[in-house]
């Protein structure tokens, strides 16, 4: 089991560094110059500005002098906030993308479980068809427009009643989380919805599910033991990446409720070019995606008696 | 976990309505288990989140406190004022900083830290009042401008914004690096007394010193912030009427009046609460009309919602002037005059802001200077009219045939029109497009790119025409008159001329206010006949403030929103 772990680790690293050295010679040829900005410089500030991001050096040795400092975990300076180390920005505001992410992801599985459940055990009846229309629509209605429906709710209820029930934008309190995190999981509570119902269903039909009835078992504890505990893997699979894909893909929901999360400065370094940050987030960002990865499936070999993590 | 329902079929197979109902409940209980869960998990993350940062703001207006709460568009990038250069950082600084000379309420030029000031032929003194202070009570010295001027031009600083020092002696060669820092033309004769030796004759110089990168900085302060100055509340050292005591970054701001500001004109409120950040206007009239911020701005199709809650509508003109500007190289088919003019004869500006653009608060542009530009006694516009334009398309043909002819063309290749990539641009881009293929049968190739790659292409010369766009640095004609000279590099479509040339440095030197006024005159004459750009509109913003606050103040020139003069009105309910 540890060599299995340490094994998926080393291929981890090997990745990561992959993400790094794909992004780097990536971004570097993106059309279009960091340093560039609104008022012309002069040819001697330009190149002051260029010695002080290391830009004067050749590709190569530029490359290398960035791997050393990735080693060592130093991401250097934003090009655009020049007074803050990208270090710092990952370390302030991912926490308020993580815990936005977290209380997203439980939203969207808890909700994903208990409403395929429920489209599963009542199929082709008047709750299935209810949920199964509203989770078409949270699947294809994109998540600023939510985002902007809610936010224009919250307005009209607040203005309603005549005192702030839940705040609009901004963050700090539990308050200013619910929605924006609801409407974060919103997608993906419609996927594993879908995904929990059809599994749900293969289930009720197998063997296992016939032999248990046929035992006289008591409904509740078919529905317990032997339909949902094997329904839900294949949620828990795609779990992983989506807690990594939600707490990275917030920019939107950031946006509109004003959120100081990192989505924005990954959205926003890549817009304008600012290299250093891009790179530090998106190294950060799928180093964080990996480990769920390699997270969940070590999480299988618990959960699953057939899977065992040998090789 | 066991069942509540009993199976009353004993052996015999349920039915599945039966096996719905038990598994029904069982679910149903499951989800009460996941309710309490997720209250537990939420009372655990919003004491995470507390921890973690974030303000909570009382409201737009908070009479008790005498506060009010205003949104930001981004972090404030830069707040090193020798180095900032975006809009944002510039809106932070005027309120913690004050320059030797400031602009009053009625965008008039007032006393700042200079008590008083002398601008010459050849130099300038500015005698600095007893009274100006630092937030930590220490006073304003004019060696703290000394300081700040020659870090500007320091090449180890690299400021972006070190051309706008560039009247002061020696600068421009400090600046490259030829001189030594000290041979600036800057001295501090004592703690009060600041004097300037120009490099040519400025008289226009008591409004550059209104800028940002005039700002003074304390020396020793600046050293004891181990080059991380501007870099949080605590780095920054304030000598306007407020100061910026807490700055959780990316999220929210706390400026409090500062105890040591000697202008008791300036400053009235208590404390400034920039609660929210973000650039997303959807988001920010939310905030506004659910009353949790005093001011937003409107887009065209907020008016309708601006107008039902019968909201008193402001617009300003925010400064900027857009135009279509021409790549003068050589090689290229706009290097042609009579093409150029058959361009400009062929389009009217007012179809594009009226029937394309819709946004009831811009201007169509008819020259290089914008509407609110002051001449020697009233609006510079008012005694130099623009140059008259009509659409004329037969005419607009009739060039365009000679430019055949004289570039010896077959038919002309695409042209191509490179262009922002944000939506206003793309629609009048493809505007362009339709206009000119339908009055001159020009193909219109239309190459939209981000900001950075825009100018790029804009400043390697990748383009035949590009929508360009221009705001003023300080409140004088220059700003935009001397945008077309041989030298300034952000003449990025290398226009040459030397009547153009010779006009702006009558423009920068001549201390004849009238003549000074009639080189503008004439260059705007010259852009217009040489075709040298076209110009679209100009932008203006259309805005709410909440009816309680007064003196709010937005400027075309300086720091767009300045609150320095506001103050909360409590006698109207």
């Amino acid at each position: 089991m540890w060599i299995y772990v340490l094994k998926r680790l080393l291929q981890g690293i090997v990745t990561v560094w992959f993400i790094a050295t794909a992004t780097f010679f990536a971004m570097h040829n993106v059309p279009g110059d960091p340093l560039l900005n609104d008022r012309a410089v002069s040819e001697a500030i330009r190149i002051n500005l260029e010695a002080k991001y290391g830009l004067d050096q050749p590709i190569g040795t530029q490359y290398l002098i960035y791997l050393g400092n990735l080693v060592q975990g130093d991401f250097g300076i934003s090009f655009t906030q020049e007074n803050r180390e990208v270090n710092d920005i990952i370390r302030e505001h991912f926490p308020i993308s993580a815990i936005l992410g977290v209380l997203a992801v439980v939203f969207a599985a808890a909700g994903g479980i208990l409403f395929g459940a429920l489209t599963a055990i009542y199929r082709n009846r008047l709750p299935d068809y209810i949920i199964m229309l509203l989770v078409i629509l949270g699947i294809s209605v994109p998540s600023f427009v939510i985002a902007a429906l809610s936010q224009l709710t919250l307005v009209t209820l607040n203005s309603a009643v005549g005192a702030t029930i839940l705040p609009v934008a901004g963050w700090g309190t539990i308050l200013h989380m619910l929605v924006p995190a609801l409407v974060l999981g919103l997608g993906t509570m419609a996927y594993l919805t879908r995904l929990m119902r059809s599994s749900m269903l293969e289930v009720v039909n197998s063997d296992f599910v016939r032999t248990a009835k046929a035992k006289g078992v008591p409904p509740a504890r078919i529905f317990t033991k032997h339909q949902l505990r094997n329904a839900i893997l294949p949620v828990i699979t795609v779990l992983g990446p989506s807690i990594a894909a939600i707490t990275t893909g917030g920019f939107v929901v950031e946006l509109v409720f004003a959120i100081p999360g990192l989505g924005r400065y990954f959205v926003q370094a890549v817009q304008q070019l600012d290299y250093t940050v891009i790179m530090g987030t998106t190294v950060f960002y799928g180093a964080f995606l990996v480990f769920m990865v390699i997270l969940v499936d070590l999480l299988y070999g618990f959960i699953d008696p057939r899977v065992k993590l040998e090789k | 976990m066991q069942d509540a329902s009993s199976t009353e079929a004993g052996t015999t197979m349920d039915t599945d309505s039966n096996f719905a109902t038990s598994a029904g409940k069982q679910l149903g209980l499951y989800a009460l288990y996941a309710l309490f869960g997720l209250s537990v998990l939420i009372y655990v993350l919003s004491v995470a989140a507390g921890s973690s940062g974030g303000s909570v703001s009382g409201g737009a207006i908070n009479i008790e406190r005498n506060s009010i709460t205003i949104v930001l568009t981004e972090e404030p990038p830069q707040l090193d004022s020798t180095r900032s250069t975006d809009a944002v950082s510039f809106i932070v600084l005027a309120h913690a900083m004050e320059g030797l000379i400031a602009y009053d309420d009625n965008d008039q030029l007032t006393p700042g830290v200079a008590e008083r000031w002398e601008i010459r032929d050849d130099g300038a003194t500015f005698w600095i009042r007893e009274g100006a202070k630092w937030s930590d009570g220490q006073p304003v010295t004019a060696y703290d401008f000394e300081f700040a001027w020659r870090r500007v031009l320091d090449p180890a600083t690299a400021s972006e914004y070190s051309f706008i020092l560039y009247p002061i002696k020696n600068a421009e060669l400090v600046n490259r690096g030829d001189l030594p820092k000290e041979m600036i033309g800057v001295r501090a004769l004592s703690d009060r007394v600041l004097e300037v030796e120009f490099e040519r004759s400025t008289p226009y110089f008591d409004k550059l010193v209104a800028f940002n990168t005039y700002y003074p900085l304390r020396e020793d302060f600046f050293e004891s912030t181990n080059g991380r100055y501007g870099a949080d509340a605590d780095m920054l050292l304030s000598n306007g009427p407020y100061v910026v005591t807490e700055w959780i970054h990316g999220s929210s701001m706390l400026w409090k009046k500062n105890p040591y500001y000697w202008n008791d004109q300036k400053g009235f409120l208590d404390e400034i609460v920039t609660a929210y950040i973000t650039h997303d206007v959807n988001a920010k009239l939310n905030l506004f009309k659910d009353g949790q911020i005093v001011e937003t701005s409107l887009i065209a199709p907020m008016l309708p919602t601006a107008m039902e809650q019968r909201w008193q509508i402001d617009r300003f003109m925010d400064g900027s002037l857009f135009f279509l500007e021409f790549n003068h190289r050589e090689n290229r088919i706009t290097g042609n005059w009579n093409f150029r003019r058959a361009l400009q004869l062929a389009q009217d500006p007012s179809e594009l802001v009226y029937k394309v653009l819709k946004e009831a608060s811009y201007l169509p542009a008819q020259s290089l200077f914008p509407v609110w530009i002051q001449g020697i006694k009233e609006a510079f516009r008012k005694e130099y009219p623009a140059p008259e334009h009509k659409i004329d398309v037969e005419r607009a043909r009739e060039h365009l045939e000679l430019a055949r002819q004289e570039l010896g063309l077959e038919e002309f290749p695409p042209i191509i029109l490179l262009s922002g990539d944000s939506p206003l641009s793309l629609l009048a881009g493809e505007y362009y497009q339709e206009l000119y293929k339908q009055n001159l049968g020009l193909e219109l190739r239309i190459d939209a790119q981000i900001f950075k790659q825009r100018l790029a292409k804009m400043t390697s010369g990748e383009f035949d025409i590009v929508m360009a766009g221009w705001g003023p640095d300080y409140f004088d004609a220059l700003t935009f008159g001397d945008l077309f000279a041989s030298w300034n590099l952000n003449n990025r479509g290398h226009y040459r001329s030397e009547e153009m040339d010779r006009l702006v440095s009558i423009g920068r030197s001549e201390l004849d206010p009238e003549k000074r006024m009639d080189a503008f005159g004439d260059i705007q004459q010259l852009i217009h006949e040489d075709v040298v750009i076209i110009p679209m509109y100009e932008r203006g913003i259309s805005f709410v403030v909440d009816p309680r606050l007064k003196g709010f103040k937005r400027r075309s020139v300086g720091p767009d929103v300045d609150y320095s003069y506001a103050f909360i009105d409590t006698t109207e309910d």
